[in-house]
């Protein structure tokens, strides 16, 4: 049953992985990362039951939340080309 | 009792799996970027949410089903928000859903 779903995981992130390959635009590259990273999670914690070590949900964590953080710091630096821009009101 | 347990997981897994793979699908073959977002969207929820709870069902340890939650609720929540981030910085830098020309309703 986990190999199912660890499988099932795999060929989502082959699939994530050929968008972020194929493009066409940043915007689809990210996404598709960002997908890539969740699905990632996901794996990490199936992979974790099929090893019958559960202790693996903690790297999960920890990736589900640098994913998070890398995904928003990759948006910013490609919209202000500086991480430690500050920002201002939105105008869209 | 323990084989309805696992009956449920079986199908909790399997169906997270199934719905990981409609995402991963319409990610791939989806027309435009506002489109594939949404295919990402349901890996973020559905896929997860399932997945989760079958796994959930799966241990017998509080610590173990805890950290499962933890999992699920920082899935549940950043995924959301980072598609949207995305999808407001594609709007931003000029991108357009592409709208049927008959219904159009368009405010931008």
């Amino acid at each position: 049953m986990f190999a199912t779903a660890a499988v099932a995981l795999l060929a989502v992130m082959a699939m994530a992985l050929l968008r972020a390959l194929a493009g066409p635009s940043l915007y689809d590259r990210i996404l598709a990362i960002n997908g890539l990273g969740t699905s990632t999670v996901l794996l990490i914690a199936v992979l974790g039951f099929v090893a019958g070590r559960p202790d693996f949900l903690d790297i999960a964590l920890l990736y589900a939340l640098i994913n998070f953080i890398g995904t928003l710091a990759v948006l910013k630096f490609f919209r202000h080309g500086d991480l430690g821009h500050e920002g201002d009101e939105e105008t869209l | 009792m323990s084989n309805v347990l696992d009956i449920l997981s079986w199908a909790a897994i399997v169906g997270g799996s199934f719905f990981a793979l409609v995402g991963g699908i319409g990610l791939l073959r989806l027309p435009d970027f506002f489109s594939r977002v949404h295919a990402v969207g349901i890996q973020d929820t559905l896929a997860t949410g399932l997945i989760i709870f079958g796994l959930l069902l799966q241990t017998d340890e509080w610590l173990v089903a805890v950290k499962l939650g933890l999992v699920f609720i920082v899935v549940l929540f950043t995924g959301p928000t980072a598609t949207h981030a995305l999808a407001r910085a594609a709007l931003h830098a000029g991108f357009r859903p592409p709208l049927d020309s008959e219904t159009k309703t368009s405010n931008n």
